[in-house]
């Protein structure tokens, strides 16, 4: 067995060494535009200098200062209205179609409204993160209050447990996992839509740092601004992997 | 009696139009909102307006010519993975980790590889809804019960006649679910694309409507688009039902 997982990482490894090689290859002898594929020498050299000099810090603290903004607005009212919603058998019939219908909608489509409403700046972002993220927060929320074992709630109640009771050691253990897969999905795709939407329309952040580097034709330091959005996109999800995984061992 | 769901869902949903309606014309700036029946005219209008039809048209088509690209070929390719034990060892963890990339990086690249006319939004949708497909194939096929390869390899199925008859039918199910899913990433990436830049398409509209304070034109076109969006996505989703059904 390790031997096969030996060829596959060597595998691996020359894959990524020869798309390294063609890249390399490709710039310098001029197949394809610099403007399209810069020398990887440059784009690796620009990331080194970005990093070292720490210019990449403005636009960063704003995408995640967005990210952090709408992912506090969707995940506070959609679990609070997901919990409310679930408090009704009828009031989930009513709605959860309603909600699982409008998340059939590409939210993206928003943005141009939410440009016209809060302006170029963070509003629209924080706006089109928020209402992204709260669709499969509220969907969770309400799916896992409501398949909460009924014979839980049954045994608790005929134990003569109080609303609060009730709540707190049954219904939430209950459905936590549940909420917190929503959580995370929310997270991650109000930081794509955010990102998404920087690209579109903005005045700042990573996503609009790479598009003016695109549009100034400056394709070296547009790629180092890449692999600083894919790098953070890691570490995000490495992130709330982690916090999702720790917190279902302590609570699950 | 009491009402049926439907029923409710329908009368929150009126309420919710009539707020809208009422709330738009009695505090809102017209510049930046319009009530539901100045939607409805412009949703009319726009109905015989050509070059906005035709723009929406295109949309449609970059999403299906996109979204057959992306079937084509990530169904082969993701049953190679699956099936393949040296493929899927070496070269899934590498899909995995590009799946991971957030493409709006790269959509500027895109866009200058393409171009702005419906080349570049068929390629943006291709790159969202091909993984998707392939990463469900490959789990389609670790799904296939080792217990039916066993028994009908013993029974002495050569390797073709199993993969027709064991494999193929057993991975119905999650071809329809990877379906349904690069169908949500392919709107995804061809409306993204469409409203970063875009010559006579609905990304020209919605810039200008924006740009030129339409809000009842902006919200018609949006509303156009989110049907093509909310057909699409029903078209597989019944697809994906049906044939799960079929396989139980």
């Amino acid at each position: 067995m390790s031997g096969a997982r030996l060829v596959y990482r060597v595998t691996q490894a020359a894959f990524v060494a020869a798309v390294i090689l063609v890249w390399w290859l490709v710039s310098r002898n001029g197949y394809i535009s610099p403007i399209l594929l810069p020398p990887l020498t440059d784009s690796v050299h620009e990331f080194v200098l970005l990093i070292e000099r720490g210019a990449y810090w403005p636009d960063l603290s704003v995408t995640l200062y967005e990210l952090v903004v709408a992912f506090l607005i969707a995940s506070t009212s959609g679990c609070l209205i997901g919990y409310l919603v679930s408090r009704s058998r009828f009031a989930v019939r009513v709605f959860d179609p309603l909600f699982a219908g409008l998340y059939s909608i590409p939210a993206i489509l928003l943005f141009p409204l939410y440009v016209l409403f809060f302006g170029l700046g963070p509003g629209s972002k924080i706006a089109i993160g928020a209402t992204i993220a709260f669709f499969p927060i509220i969907l969770n929320t309400i799916a896992g209050f409501d398949y909460v074992d009924r014979s839980y709630i049954t045994a608790a109640r005929s134990m003569g447990a109080s609303g609060l009771q009730m709540f707190w050691s049954v219904m939430l253990p209950a459905a936590f996992p549940v909420v917190l897969a929503g959580l995370r999905i929310g997270f991650i795709l109000a930081f794509l839509s955010i990102l998404g939407s920087e690209t579109i329309a903005s005045l700042s952040g990573l996503g609009h740092r790479i598009v003016s580097y695109a549009e100034s034709m400056d394709p070296a330091k547009m790629f180092a601004y890449i692999f600083l959005a894919i790098i953070i996109a890691f570490l995000l999800n490495a992130f709330v992997s982690t916090v999702e995984a720790r917190v279902r061992r302590r609570h699950g | 009696m009491r009402t049926s769901p439907g029923v409710a869902r329908l009368g929150v949903i009126i309420a919710l139009v009539l707020v809208w309606e009422v709330g738009v014309r009695l505090f809102g700036d017209p510049l930046f909102l319009s009530p539901p029946s100045h939607v409805a005219a412009a949703l009319w209008q726009m109905l015989g307006n050509g070059p906005v039809m035709y723009a929406l048209g295109t949309t449609l088509l970059e999403l299906v010519v996109a979204f057959a690209l992306a079937v084509g070929i990530g169904l082969p390719v993701g049953l190679v993975l699956g099936l393949q034990r040296f493929a899927r060892g070496s070269f899934y963890p590498i899909v995995l980790m590009l799946y991971a990339i957030p493409q709006a990086t790269i959509l500027p690249l895109v866009i200058l590889a393409f171009g702005i006319g419906p080349p570049s939004k068929i390629a943006f949708g291709f790159t969202h809804a091909v993984f998707p497909i392939m990463v469900t194939m490959v789990a389609g096929v670790q799904g296939v019960r080792p217990s039916l390869l066993v028994c009908a390899r013993s029974m002495g199925a050569s390797r073709t006649q199993i993969f027709w008859n064991v494999i193929l039918p057993h991975m119905i199910p999650s071809f329809f679910t990877g379906m349904r899913l690069a169908m949500t990433s392919d709107l995804l990436g061809v409306l993204l694309a469409e409203l970063y830049v875009s010559q006579a398409g609905v990304g020209h509209y919605t810039r200008l409507f924006t740009e030129s304070f339409e809000p009842a034109k902006l919200f018609a076109i949006i509303t156009c688009l989110a049907a093509i969006a909310v057909v699409l996505n029903e078209l597989c989703r019944r697809a994906e039902r049906h044939m799960s059904r079929w396989h139980e």
